[in-house]
């Protein structure tokens, strides 16, 4: 440990002195308190115990110019662990994936310039889909800023608009206050990214000042409970229906409120229906459940959400991938929105039944509410019988399926079904984007939250590497498996290294079509045939380049050896990499184009000449 | 080639009766809902510290909301300045730059004027200096004055409502303008309603955050 000066005496201001007050008292009770923590020299090592007092564990970065005092820091941390990722990128998208898992903010830092504007993809696909993050970024010595020095990036400037907030610090007595708020406020509410912009001169600056326990900014007040009478015209609504639904996002499992929602579906016995990000919301094994809705959701949450005559959304959105034209999304359906954003509600979608709080305290509230306005009415869940043999016809009717010639290449949907046979129940499986993301999503069983992990919103290619190894970290005791495609895998692959490196028993599956597939599919369905940039003739060997990076590679080309090869990938203890050569003609069924109506998915190439 | 699975052909399967419309607003299919843009005037206070103003004029930008006029002062409390916004957008849209609004960290409270709240703008008329009779005349018309006259030209000051403004503009179309210089927005409630900073009756302590001394953006 350096030589630290003592806390000096409070100052005079009120604030201060409670802050003081407070931080004692918490040191005093805490037993394993370490008491060389508690002093500051620097505003640096005031941001370092400002993460530490937040409960901030890991950090993922990559050093740097105008970040290193920070760094220098972090060397006396014995709370904090540093995991030093190949590029920015991957610091941003292995932070968030441990947001997902963990449901406390992951943390990323990065030097100034291009450090910062690396991880500006990863603040944005976290903006995208809520998830808690705090990026820290170096910035050039506040004397210099405006200059255009070396390095320098307005980074506030530049975050801003994919933030909940990002700060400039510009006092090293408040940096670690600062960073305390930051990471208090990317957790609370509707959670999201924030970031803190730390020029060189305020983190090497003098400070004695020991941030205090992280506060939310005093102008952030989110909502708790629904308004009671808000609550009973919702529940009126419901009882009275004769075709609901239950829509879950991902704020069901930001929330934690994947209990709730369970205990309220079964009870009053209403179809689950979850959208992407909800994935693991509600167990996908359960009768109730119709998986999950939207441009490649399975047909009868498609034909479930368009004929509705009411919705229960809790935690959603309302993004285009689902909705698909708004004209004809569930036209006929009441809409009950419960979410903890007051700027959700009729943003994208008229919400007929507002209720504006935490999805499981809202969830609490309805679950209440029901029996009496179902005794109001003089009627039951019975009465939905009907409708829940409408969707268990559905499910039969549009049973997600595929064919396995012999004469045709591995069908990716086979490889994921297998692995999600063997795979442990509480499994976490994150991806790429494109075609391998929706085989994934639609062919493995879900039945968890927070065992689902990708890019949305933002639909990053790329997300897949990283964020496998933000998971494991997050969660060291269960099984991590990433299903990436050979365009997504080829743009983060430099992660590998890393988990090489931390020696993290993650299996990778690459499902190689040597082509950006997705893009593929549509070119061959929108712009006839004419496959502009989006084949791969030149696609390297996955299982070669693993063993190069020192992890464990597998090629898999045929059936008889599907089970064999995941088999041999799992038990090796460490990163493991199996490319998968499947057939590079296989569509992703079924499918609403862009835009069109949810209810007219296509569910082969014949339907989607049709529509 | 296999592609896809089986199933009922789009053609053939149930479908709802209703629609919306654009918006995500369920329609009568016989009446098509189009809401009409309005003007409205947001009241907002903000905290007095760099950066807020382009945080704000950045919101509006990228999610299209139509900005008719942004001004920022201070006011009576030194960290709190207040932003008067005037937009033009249909219902939906009045709404959701509200919320949004209201969502950014240094956005204390955003309070939407009623129609016939006191809105005062200040106009600065630069013309042609060759006939300043005829000008002195119209700006005595509009409670106007002279504040700089040369012998090329003349500018006149001129304060009052949007719709005050916008006919002098027309009415000092006759001679030659070389140049209209207009503040935007200044508005508060009629009567006894004072826009408050709700933090205060929470809480007596002050904040903990940092005390900028200036707002750089204005």
């Amino acid at each position: 440990m350096s030589e630290q000066t003592p806390v000096s005496p409070p100052d005079g201001e009120t604030t201060e002195t409670d802050e003081q007050t407070t931080r004692e008292t918490a040191a005093a009770t805490d037993e394993g308190s370490e008491t060389t923590n508690d002093t500051v020299s620097t505003g640096a090592e005031s941001v370092v115990a400002a993460l530490e007092q937040a409960g901030a564990e890991t950090l993922f970065g990559v050093q740097g110019g105008a970040i290193m005092p920070v760094y220098d820091a972090l060397y006396d941390s014995e709370k904090l662990t540093h995991i030093t990722m190949a590029h920015e990128q991957g610091a941003s998208h292995a932070a968030d994936a441990y947001g997902i898992v963990s449901g406390k903010p992951g943390v990323c830092l990065a030097t100034s310039g291009p450090g910062a504007t690396n991880l500006v993809t990863g603040i944005a696909d976290a903006s995208m889909d809520s998830d808690p993050m705090i990026a820290l970024t170096g910035q050039v010595p506040t004397n210099f800023v405006g200059n255009d020095a070396f390095q320098e990036t307005d980074t506030v400037g530049v975050t801003q608009p994919v933030t909940k907030h990002s700060y400039f610090a510009d006092d090293s007595d408040t940096v670690g206050t600062d960073v305390g708020e930051a990471f208090a406020l990317a957790d609370a509410g509707r959670q999201g990214p924030t970031l803190v912009d730390l020029p060189k001169d305020v983190t090497k600056g003098e400070t004695d000042r020991f941030p205090g326990q992280p506060q939310t900014p005093d102008t952030y007040n989110p909502p708790t409970t629904a308004e009671p009478e808000a609550v009973d015209v919702a529940a009126a609504a419901l009882a009275e229906a004769e075709r609901p639904v239950i829509l879950a996002g991902g704020g069901v499992i930001k929330a934690e409120a994947s209990d709730e929602l369970r205990a309220f579906a079964k009870e009053y016995q209403i179809p689950v229906i979850t959208t992407m990000p909800g994935i693991g919301s509600f167990p996908e094994t359960h009768e109730l459940s119709l998986e999950w809705a939207g441009m490649h959701g399975t047909g009868y949450a498609n034909m479930a959400i368009t004929n509705t005559d009411c919705m229960l959304a809790i935690g959603t959105r309302f993004d285009d991938r689902l909705t698909g034209d708004v004209e004809t999304f569930a036209p006929d359906a009441d809409l009950v929105h419960v979410d903890i954003d007051p700027a959700e509600i009729s943003k994208n979608i008229e919400a007929d039944y507002p209720l504006i709080g935490d999805a499981a305290a809202v969830l609490d509230q309805l679950h209440d509410a029901m029996p009496v306005a179902y005794e109001a009415l003089g009627t039951s869940s019975e009465a939905y019988e009907e409708w829940r043999e409408q969707c268990q016809t559905w499910k039969d009717e549009y049973e997600m399926e595929y064919d396995m010639p012999e004469d045709e290449p591995l069908k990716p949907q086979y490889v994921v079904e297998r692995f999600s046979e063997v795979a442990d129940d509480d499994a976490i499986v994150t991806t790429g984007v494109g075609q391998h993301q929706m085989w994934a999503s639609q062919f493995w069983t879900f039945t968890e939250p927070r065992t689902w992990v990708s890019s949305h919103g933002l639909g990053t290619m790329g997300y897949g590497v990283p964020s496998a190894i933000g998971a494991k970290i997050a969660a060291p005791d269960k099984e991590v498996v990433c299903f990436d495609g050979d365009g997504s895998f080829l743009m983060t692959v430099q992660e590998l290294s890393v988990a090489v490196r931390e020696d993290l028993d993650v299996t990778y599956v690459v499902l190689n079509n040597e082509a950006v597939g997705m893009v593929r599919q549509w070119q061959d369905g929108f712009y006839e045939g004419r496959r502009m940039a989006s084949e791969y003739p030149w696609i390297p060997q996955f299982d070669m380049l693993a063993e190069a990076f020192g992890a464990r590679g597998f090629r898999l080309e045929d059936y008889d050896s599907v089970d064999e090869v995941i088999e041999k990938a799992r038990n090796y203890d460490g990163p493991a990499v199996i490319d998968a050569i499947i057939d590079p003609a296989e569509n992703v069924y079924p499918m609403v184009p862009s835009g069109g109506d949810n209810g007219l998915f296509a569910l082969n190439g014949d339907q989607l000449g049709d529509i | 080639m296999t592609q896809g699975m089986d199933g009922p052909h789009p053609d053939d399967r149930m479908r709802p009766a209703g629609r919306r419309n654009s918006q995500g607003i369920r329609i009568d299919p016989e009446a098509e809902a189009t809401h009409q843009p309005r003007k409205a005037v947001l009241s907002t206070l903000v905290k007095h510290e760099p950066g807020v103003l382009s945080e704000v004029s950045a919101l509006f930008s990228r999610r299209q909301f139509n900005i008719e006029s942004l001004t920022v002062g201070a006011t009576d409390d030194d960290e709190v300045a207040r932003m008067t916004i005037v937009i033009e957008e249909p219902e939906p849209g009045v709404d959701q730059a509200k919320k949004q609004l209201a969502k950014l960290v240094p956005v204390i409270s955003v309070t939407e004027l009623e129609p016939e709240a006191v809105q005062r703008e200040l106009i600065l008329i630069k013309v042609d200096g060759e006939e300043p009779d005829d000008v002195n005349a119209v700006a005595d018309m509009y409670d106007g004055n002279v504040v700089d006259a040369s012998p090329e030209t003349i500018t006149v000051e001129i304060t009052g409502s949007q719709q005050k403004i916008e006919a002098a503009v027309a009415a000092f179309d006759q001679f030659d303008v070389q140049e209209v210089v207009r503040t935007g927005a200044a508005a508060v409630e009629r009567g006894a309603e004072v826009l408050e900073d709700e933090r205060r009756k929470t809480t007596e302590v002050s904040n903990t955050t940092a005390t900028p001394e200036t707002a750089t953006d204005d």
